[in-house]
């Protein structure tokens, strides 16, 4: 009896997910490839697609690889330092989590807006071109390195380090033998992490970049505006080509994350 | 020989020099960091309400669109909130305790929605369940409306939200194992009894801390609920919609009133998730 029970709990979860998740994810390649190869080519080499596929590929390498060092730079900081705020600093950090991504936007657009004295001290457009996208950007990825590279940090021991020192390693050696052997694969999964969040995020961008084609136009905001104005055979061909790039990041950052966790296992 | 003793000499200060140094470096480096991306912005929020005037935002919000558009978050988080429960826990219990073809890809799809933009997936549903979608023409012989309507918004919702349960007591009911619910079975209880009594008890905190993310994220949700439900004021708006409405139509104290409301909610979960984080941690560790 139980097995019977232990069955049907099992088919509903399947089919739950199965229609939740996948069957949307088939409608939407299954749309791309409808009209056949031909016209999918045509729609992603639309010029206005491409650049804005490629705008949101470039933006979120930036933000990746910013997140990769400052997000290290700044765990370290959070574990090994002690300083008054320390707590305070640490939980807000996992903010842009709970925060509604288009709050972060119009936060940002409040702060760095065309009339705020930062723009006009900088002498430069940052709200509604690129530099307000890579903000925007930054703030919804911030926690992935950082949660990523502080357990890690836990667990290196500090005597390890102190070690090396004495065994006369110059900081730089102590860094690369000790130091960055165990963290640079938990601070690539949240890099990587951070790539994948980059190539889909559309509240913050929608809000801050202006949304100009061949300027600051994003892939998400694009395929939004091909839905909206009742095209979607353009909006499915540019998310197949999106959504392959995102599935591909996030293998790549389990991936990344289960090796992390065999090292810590075996240690 | 000589040399490299000379070169010892000589390096060891420098060295030592340049660790104090970048003791402050590196630090200074991460609060920059953390203040530009990060604290600044929270400043930007309520410089902008001091600027439209605090009185004339709280006003803003008591409008009945606004109320509204709160409503329907609100009804929202309770339907995502009942039925993550109940999915998520039932999902962790056979993902975790259960052996069977295709558990791996079970797996690998209930943990795919953070790697997918919302706007993505209100385009897959719109092809499906919209007016134009695959299975529009049955839906409307049904006389049933998904999109643009209650339904929809809940669809996405349910997409965006799905791992965080599973997730959370995922963990949790790793880390426990089965021989306490093994016990109360031996001792003759029905499994009921024993999920009531003994499996709920245990993963409490794991299903807590999954069912606050399911609000954050249900509150913030935009993108898909966007597509799926067209921000039909009074109808389909939420409060993350009706912000973006506001600033489309440029009423300022509109957007900055409801982006003030949910910061404020957004850290208050945030408190509740730190607290749950810290009972989780020790829980652990007393394992």
């Amino acid at each position: 009896m139980k097995t019977r029970g232990d069955k049907a709990l099992r088919y509903s979860v399947s089919t739950y997910v199965i229609l939740l998740v996948a069957l949307p994810l088939v409608a939407i390649i299954g749309t791309a490839a409808s009209g056949g190869l031909g016209l999918f080519l045509q729609e992603v080499r639309k010029a206005e697609a491409v650049a804005a596929v490629r705008l949101t590929i470039t933006t979120g390498l930036i933000v990746g690889a910013v997140n990769v060092v400052f997000g290290t730079l700044t765990a370290w900081v959070l574990v090994r330092y002690r300083f008054p705020g320390r707590r305070l600093l640490s939980s807000l950090v996992d903010l842009p989590l709970a925060l509604p991504t288009l709050v972060a936007g119009l936060l940002l657009v409040a702060l760095y807006g065309h009339e705020s004295w930062i723009a006009r001290f900088l002498d430069t457009d940052i709200v509604f071109a690129k530099p307000g996208i890579v903000l925007a950007l930054l703030f919804v990825t911030l926690p992935f390195v950082i949660r990523a590279v502080e357990p890690v940090l836990h667990e290196i021991d500090v005597t390890e380090e102190e070690a090396a020192a004495t065994l006369g390693a110059t900081p730089w050696q102590t860094f690369r033998t000790v130091f960055l052997p165990a963290v640079l694969p938990a601070a690539l999964t949240g890099g990587v992490q951070s790539v994948g969040k980059a190539l889909g995020e559309f509240g913050s961008v929608v809000i801050i970049s202006g949304n100009v084609p061949f300027e600051t136009l994003m892939g998400p905001v694009y395929i939004f505006g091909e839905i909206e104005s009742g095209e979607p055979q353009a909006a499915a061909a540019v998310s197949t080509v999106l959504l392959a790039l995102a599935l591909a990041l996030h293998g790549t950052s389990r991936w990344l994350a289960k090796n992390t966790g065999s090292r810590h296992a075996a240690h | 020989m000589q040399l490299t003793e000379k070169q010892a000499f000589v390096g060891e200060p420098t060295t030592f020099r340049r660790v104090q140094w970048t003791r402050l470096l590196v630090p200074a480096l991460a609060l920059a960091y953390l203040g530009i991306v990060l604290l600044a912005p929270l400043f930007g929020l309520v410089r902008a309400v001091w600027d439209s005037g605090l009185a004339e935002v709280l006003e803003a919000l008591n409008k009945p669109s606004a109320l509204e558009a709160i409503e329907m978050t609100g009804i929202l988080i309770v339907c995502s909130v009942v039925i993550n429960g109940v999915v998520g826990t039932s999902a962790a219990l056979v993902l975790v305790r259960q052996r069977f073809w295709g558990r791996e890809w079970v797996n690998a799809l209930f943990d795919l929605p953070i790697a997918i933009s919302p706007v993505m997936i209100g385009l897959g549903f719109l092809l499906l369940i919209g007016r134009q979608g695959v299975l529009g023409p049955l839906l409307d012989e049904l006389g049933i409306k998904m999109t643009f309507a209650f339904p929809g918004l809940l669809i996405g919702t349910l997409f965006v939200t799905l791992p965080y349960t599973v997730r959370e007591v995922g963990y949790v009911l790793e880390e426990i194992g089965t021989s306490e619910e093994e016990a109360a079975a031996t001792l003759g209880a029905s499994p009921l009894r024993t999920f009531w009594k003994v499996t709920l008890p245990n993963i409490r905190i794991g299903l807590s801390y999954g069912l606050l993310m399911t609000v954050a994220r249900t509150v913030g949700e935009f993108g898909a609920v966007l597509v799926l439900g067209g921000s039909i004021s009074g109808r389909t708006q939420t409060a993350s919609t009706f912000i973006h409405d506001a600033i489309e139509e440029r009423q300022p104290a509109e957007a900055y009133g409801m982006a003030l409301l949910l910061s404020l909610v957004s850290i208050v979960l945030l408190l509740f998730l730190e607290q749950f984080k810290k009972q989780r941690g020790s829980h652990g560790h007393r394992r």
